[in-house]
């Protein structure tokens, strides 16, 4: 075998990545700022953008103490917005705000995962609409990602089911396996949130990914392994 | 007869009577004070030989007068591509009080690259499958000089994973496959600084392991080579050696390497703990006291506290030898002289091994002496520590004081924490473990990440920590551990326990009898029994 091949073995196992301060720096609030930074109208934009300003401690609060109440909150800010707009302004959103916080290990963590023969499957909280451009970037097709519930082509401000949030990635990851025939004792999970655990928790190699403080001492206490993506690779290419 | 005229059979060797003095162990991050049953040999490193007068004359003249090639000044020509290459932090140990040898070296060799017009230059930490160094490390290791001109874009740690890093240079007719650091491959010049302590340091062993990559490694880091080699401090009959030159020879072929090798004294101790290296019967009121001192000062501070005041004390190492050149007519003398800094001539074995287990490894600088790198000093270096044969007889009982602490770095040393509480319970057998899980560890993403952007050791090192106890393991009939502080890391490492040295003594006594030949090898400083 050589560098660079994948490692021999059938990819009966993935890795399942949460994106938000995982693999990439920005979360739900930046790309809800830059929605509301271009909304139509200078008028509407300010009002808009003052309102989601306003709206930032109330989403830390409430994410500190549930993500499904968090997501109940936070997604009410897209009520109205309508879904061509949303699409139209995603590939702008993943050049100006996403790809620019893409944590500097994130692509040769990916890329090793590949190589070892791992699926690469993103369990996301953040809008489908919003990741696309980025897992078309890093080449990751399997992926399930929150959606907006829409009405008239409008967004109603609530999730359609089902919601990805704590528990729900867990148990999607459990069923996807199930379906795909995937160990969940080989997988591998990342995550950077306390609200992660119950997914980091349902396969055998869970891995803290920059955690917050409540989630790298979890880490330390299970013995899990503590990955610092943010940290640039100062080997010279 | 006083302790003082008490008659020495050889030197560097004690025979404890019945008004010996107590005799001092390293006991992890503590020291404890045995007596000894009457008749026990204590086995004592060779005094230090005194340091070169002049390590930079020294060094200029081993560059000036190389073995097997033109001098290095006479290699040199504007705009080539120099690559230097230098051992990482796990020599010497401790890390030595500044500036560091390989300061020394670069600064006279970047002097003499700079008046022949050569600026690509580019300095590389062999660290191979080991952690790479701090920047603080790294800074400590040349100097601020070197480190504020050099770092980061042309003063860096090598990267075994680095998917575009690594170059084939072929392999042996054995296949084992020779891959090396890609800056090294495609420079015109690779100057090697390296600092032996020990025998098995240098030679082939300097690029061919210390630049290499995992698939490079596995074919000498694994327990069947293990199992064929009869110790490793000496060369001639270690089949890891004879490996690692065979996939040398490669390296060489292919690549201009000069190296630059020092040999170090064994001065470890600096002044303030220098009593530690002496015959206990020796001691004089003042080393009494700094070692009472010492003991007092330790019992009152915390594990991480006592951890930094040991780590920070660095070693006196002074400079015995430089010689540099082509690898093994230089690796030939080195391994002169460094013989005659450890060899320790040595009558019979024993049936009973005593010794402490310090708090420092090669692998543990700045961070914690973890079980699995316990067993790595005991079953692994300290049974090894021999020429000739070993000095525990087939069968015989290793003992050894340290209190086996569950405490691991998950920075440094994350894949051993899962090596050793997953796969020890499972299996005990290297070879079940390397089929069965080595890759699972070596290609685990986050390991590689933690050891290409962190300063993690690489997932598959706990794996080889593991062999290197081998031959240990099945050489010796029991392992006790004198003072562990818990049942279970014992029993994870396969070893017996008792709560003191004596009653280790006394349960090891049980298997050999009242008239076993005991040995305490008093390490550190290391040294090389030669047993006849």
């Amino acid at each position: 075998m050589s560098r660079g091949e994948p490692v021999n073995r059938p990819a009966k196992a993935a890795a399942f990545y949460d994106l938000d301060g995982t693999l990439i720096r920005t979360n739900l609030v930046h790309v809800l700022g830059y929605y509301a930074r271009n909304d139509q109208g200078l008028l509407r934009s300010l009002k808009t953008t003052t309102s989601t300003l306003a709206g930032i401690p109330l989403f830390l609060a409430t994410d500190f103490y549930s993500r499904k109440l968090f997501n109940d909150l936070f997604f009410k800010w897209y009520r109205g917005q309508s879904h061509d707009r949303l699409r139209s302004l995603a590939e702008d959103l993943y050049r100006d705000v996403i790809r620019p916080g893409i944590f500097p290990g994130t692509r040769a963590l990916i890329e090793q995962s590949r190589r070892s023969g791992l699926r690469q499957v993103v369990v996301t909280g953040a809008l489908e609409v919003s990741v696309r451009p980025l897992l078309d970037d890093l080449g990751i097709t399997e992926f399930v990602a929150n959606r907006l519930e829409f009405v008239d082509g409008r967004a109603t401000g609530r999730l359609a089911p089902p919601v990805m949030a704590s528990a729900s990635k867990a148990l999607w990851i459990r069923e996807y396996a199930e379906r795909e025939g995937l160990s969940l004792n080989d997988s591998y999970a990342y995550a950077d949130s306390m609200s992660d655990l119950p997914m980091l928790s349902v396969v055998g190699h869970p891995t803290a990914a920059n955690p917050d403080v409540r989630l790298r001492s979890t880490a330390r206490h299970h013995d899990w392994p503590v990955v610092d993506l943010s940290q640039p690779n100062l080997t010279p290419a | 007869m006083t302790p003082a005229l008490r008659h020495k059979t050889d030197p560097g060797i004690v025979f404890i009577d019945n008004d010996s003095a107590a005799r001092v162990l390293h006991y992890g991050e503590d020291f404890l004070e045995e007596h000894l049953p009457v008749g026990t040999r204590v086995v004592y490193p060779p005094p230090p030989i005194r340091g070169l007068p002049n390590p930079r004359g020294a060094i200029r003249h081993a560059l000036n007068h190389p073995l097997g090639c033109d001098p290095l000044y006479a290699q040199l020509r504007p705009g080539m591509r120099v690559t230097i290459a230098l051992d990482d932090i796990s020599l010497p140990l401790p890390p030595m009080a500044t500036p560091d040898i390989r300061q020394t070296a670069l600064e006279i060799v970047l002097e003499m690259l700079g008046d022949h017009g050569v600026d690509d230059v580019h300095l590389v930490i062999a660290n191979s499958l080991h952690r790479k160094m701090t920047e603080s490390e790294m800074r400590r290791m040349v100097g601020p000089d070197i480190h504020k001109a050099f770092y980061p874009n042309r003063y860096y740690n090598h990267d075994a994973e680095d998917p575009n890093g690594m170059v084939a240079l072929g392999k042996t007719r054995h296949h084992e496959p020779v891959r090396v650091n890609r800056r090294v491959t495609e420079s015109d010049l690779v100057i090697y600084l390296n600092i032996n302590l020990v025998p098995m340091d240098g030679g082939h062993k300097s690029v061919t392991v210390g630049l290499c990559d995992y698939e490079s490694l596995r074919p000498h880091h694994e327990p069947q080579t293990i199992r064929d080699s009869d110790g490793y401090m000496d060369p001639a009959k270690s089949e890891l050696s004879r490996k690692v030159d065979r996939m040398g020879k490669i390296v060489d072929r292919h690549l201009n390497v000069f190296h630059v090798e020092t040999v170090l004294n064994n001065r470890m101790y600096s002044d303030a703990l220098s009593f530690l290296g002496k015959d206990e019967d020796e001691f004089s009121d003042l080393d009494r006291l700094k070692l009472a001192g010492t003991r007092w000062s330790l019992s009152r501070l915390p594990a991480p506290a006592k951890r930094q005041f040991l780590h920070r004390i660095p070693g006196a190492f002074e400079l015995i030898g430089c010689y540099a050149g082509r690898t093994e007519p230089v690796h030939e003398k080195t391994l002169e002289r460094s013989f005659q800094q450890y060899a320790v001539p040595v009558k019979g074995q024993c049936d009973i091994l005593l010794s402490g287990i310090p708090y420092i490894s090669p692998y543990n600088v700045n961070s914690i002496l973890n079980p699995l790198l316990v067993q790595v000093m005991g079953p692994g270096y300290l049974f090894n520590l021999y020429r000739g044969k070993p000095l525990i007889k087939k069968g015989g009982t290793l003992i050894l004081a340290h209190p086996c602490h569950d405490d691991f770095d998950p920075l440094f040393h994350p894949s051993y924490i899962e090596f050793f509480h997953r796969l020890l319970p499972e299996t005990r057998d290297p070879f079940v473990l390397r089929t069965k899980y080595e890759e699972e560890f070596a290609h685990n993403p986050s390991y590689v990440q933690m050891y290409r952007d962190g300063n993690a050791y690489h997932g598959a090192h706990p794996f080889f920590m593991w062999y290197w106890g081998e031959n240990g393991r099945q050489h010796v009939g029991r392992i006790i551990v004198a003072g562990a502080k818990n049942q279970h890391v014992p029993e994870i490492l396969g070893w017996e326990s008792a709560e003191t040295v004596t009653e280790a003594i006394a349960m090891a006594r049980s298997t050999h009898g009242r008239s076993a030949e005991i040995t305490m090898l008093h390490v550190p400083p290391i040294m090389i029994p030669e047993v006849s």
